[in-house]
């Protein structure tokens, strides 16, 4: 990793009115990072986001971008490009000079221009269409449009407010490839803001998840999955389980609060494994999800916990209001600060 | 939605007899500049085009039509420049008695004109001491011309908000850039919908011109309105109306072309 941090944010914060949207948020994003901003909205994310490309001003604060300070630079005077959520193709200029703009705007001749919007375009396949106008594109197409046309001026770092937020959820899986695979090539930063848990996880090298205006947890897709801080992050990325530290003591013999992933439990059925937290409850619903199935259980202590079970050969199927013995591994106990 | 046969004659009969009623009064003034009748008796006694000649070659007629032509020129200059700053204002800023400002901009159009008139005819002859003439009529003219721009090019704005500029400004282009590569090409068929407008009621103006037009200066309208009554000078008149008719058709014509073009986009 370089010394030279792509990003860094200290004490960044911004007001509205008496709304504080962001409230001093430090962190540093390395060059050819996948980062994730991921949180509800009105966490902040996308504030941050629009103050690094410089669409808003902090309210206090700095942004630095390689170790330059641009905190009051304009959008035109930073090395930062945006996908944005809603597109903002040009609807009066075709595929191709939407894509050459940036080019254009810094003096490229029309040849030149022309020809590296081709191969943005063929970058993010899309070979052939620079004459259309983004009106005849379909929505996924108007989406690697905005990725061409940010990419073509060869930014250091790219910011992706929402881009998949619009698409259908087959062509949100093919772009989450293809986004992963181009920023793997290009090797630039990826800052990418997203409301969804799973395609943060899928697709970031780090996330930081974001609630009430300032990151809550900062790691690893693993880190922040496995290793949830607090209820918030273990109920906003993936489900949870959650125990207070009062229910921990009286359910689980455990001391302190912690959460519990349903994949992580499992109905045991025969021996107990070993190391393992043993519940007794009823079955009150069972879901079938295809992979695999969820069964609610209610604990006779009191409490209602989900298990995700993986339809194989060997699973024998639990029956609505069955007693049955549930079972955590005690290692997948998460502590909860 | 399918209508019984009586309902569909009766609709039809009053769609025939409203349209009648609009279109016959102007079909007869085109037959009435042709009339070999002087008073424009009813029905025409012949046809004759010697009217058309005497009009066109009508000192009066045809000073009274270039004065109207500059007069809505310079006002609607006037309108797009102040109506569009005034609209970027309203919409892209937050400031002290912003919306004071938004009411005091449209109300113009709800006034009746003959107030405006008395008011401005007050305010510049005994106020500011000007002598009425051109620049009085441009100015006066200007004060509603400026509405029907500002409410064109406001709605404009609302509706192509913000976002392209931001992208264009992300990409490295500067303010001006933005504005000629990306913002005006956005609100231009505005600008022009209500250019063309300002054009057109700037024309046909009457009330607010008889207050600040004083002596030395005669816009078409009321050319029209002396020498109507004038012996004589009745089919000039028609003429002069027919005239009119053909110049009001191509703007309304062009700006609902316009329209419908922006809407198939």
């Amino acid at each position: 990793m370089s010394t030279q941090p792509a990003i860094r944010l200290s004490g960044l914060t911004k007001t509205f009115g008496s709304v504080t949207a962001v409230a001093g948020v430090d962190l540093d994003i390395a060059p050819g990072e996948f980062f994730s901003m991921l949180g509800p909205s009105g966490s902040g994310k996308t504030t941050v986001l629009r103050m690094i490309a410089g669409f808003e001003t902090p309210t206090s604060g700095t942004v630095e971008l390689f170790g330059k300070d641009v905190t009051s630079d304009a959008p035109f005077d930073r090395d930062v490009n945006t996908v944005f959520q809603d597109y903002a193709l040009f609807p009066h200029m075709s595929v191709l000079e939407n894509v050459a703009y940036g080019l254009r705007v810094r003096g490229v001749g029309k040849a030149g221009r022309e020809s590296a919007a081709k191969d943005a375009l063929s970058l993010v396949r899309l070979d052939g269409y620079g004459d259309r106008k983004p009106s005849q594109l379909s929505g996924g197409q108007r989406q690697r449009v905005a990725l061409a046309r940010a990419l073509v001026v060869e930014p250091k770092v790219l910011l992706l407010d929402e881009p998949l937020g619009a698409l259908d959820l087959k062509l949100r899986e093919q772009m989450q490839v293809e986004l992963k695979e181009i920023q793997r090539r290009l090797g630039i930063t990826f800052i990418f803001v997203t409301h969804d848990q799973e395609e943060a996880l899928t697709l970031s090298d780090r996330i930081a998840v974001f609630n009430e205006g300032n990151i809550v947890q900062l790691g690893t897709a693993e880190e922040v999955y496995r290793h949830p801080k607090t209820t918030f992050v273990a109920n906003f990325v993936g489900t949870s389980a959650v125990f207070s530290a009062d229910e921990a003591k009286a359910v689980l013999g455990h001391s302190g609060a912690c959460a519990i992933r349903p994949e992580h439990l499992e109905i045991v059925r025969g021996k107990t494994p070993s190391d393992s937290v043993t519940l007794k409850g009823k079955v009150a619903e069972t879901i079938f999800l295809g992979a695999s199935t969820r069964i609610i259980v209610d604990l006779d202590a009191g409490k209602r916990v989900a298990v995700l079970e993986q339809n194989d050969l060997a699973q024998t199927e639990a029956t609505i209001g069955e007693s049955v013995t549930v079972a955590v591994h005690k290692k997948f106990l998460a502590p909860l600060t | 939605m399918k209508l019984t046969l009586p309902s569909r004659i009766v609709l039809g009969i009053v769609a025939a007899v409203t349209l009648a009623f609009i279109y016959v009064p102007i079909v007869i003034v085109v037959l009435n500049s042709f009339s070999t009748s002087k008073n424009l008796t009813w029905p025409p006694p012949g046809f004759t085009t010697e009217w058309w000649v005497k009009a066109f070659t009508n000192e009066a007629a045809l000073a009274a039509v270039s004065t109207s032509v500059t007069v809505a020129f310079a006002a609607t200059a006037i309108a797009l420049l102040l109506g569009t700053a005034l609209s970027f204002a309203l919409h892209r800023f937050t400031f002290f008695g912003k919306s004071t400002v938004n009411l005091l901009v449209v109300l113009p159009i709800a006034l009746p004109g003959i107030v405006t008139g008395i008011a401005l005819n007050n305010a510049f002859r005994t106020m500011l001491g000007l002598q009425l003439g051109w620049l009085t009529i441009i100015v006066a003219h200007a004060t509603f011309c400026v509405v029907t721009v500002f409410n064109n090019v406001f709605a404009r704005l609302r509706r192509v908000g913000t976002s392209l500029e931001e992208a264009s400004s992300d990409l490295g282009a500067g303010i001006w850039t933005t504005f000629r590569l990306v913002t005006f090409p956005q609100i231009r068929s505005a600008l022009f919908a209500g250019g063309l407008l300002s054009f057109a009621l700037s024309f046909d103006e009457i009330i607010v011109t008889t207050f600040t037009a004083g002596s030395g200066v005669q816009t078409l309208p009321i050319f029209i309105l002396e020498n109507m009554f004038r012996p004589n000078q009745a089919p000039i008149v028609a003429v002069v109306a027919v005239v009119m008719i053909l110049i009001a058709i191509v703007p309304i014509y062009l700006a609902q072309r316009l329209t419908s073009s922006d809407s198939s986009r």
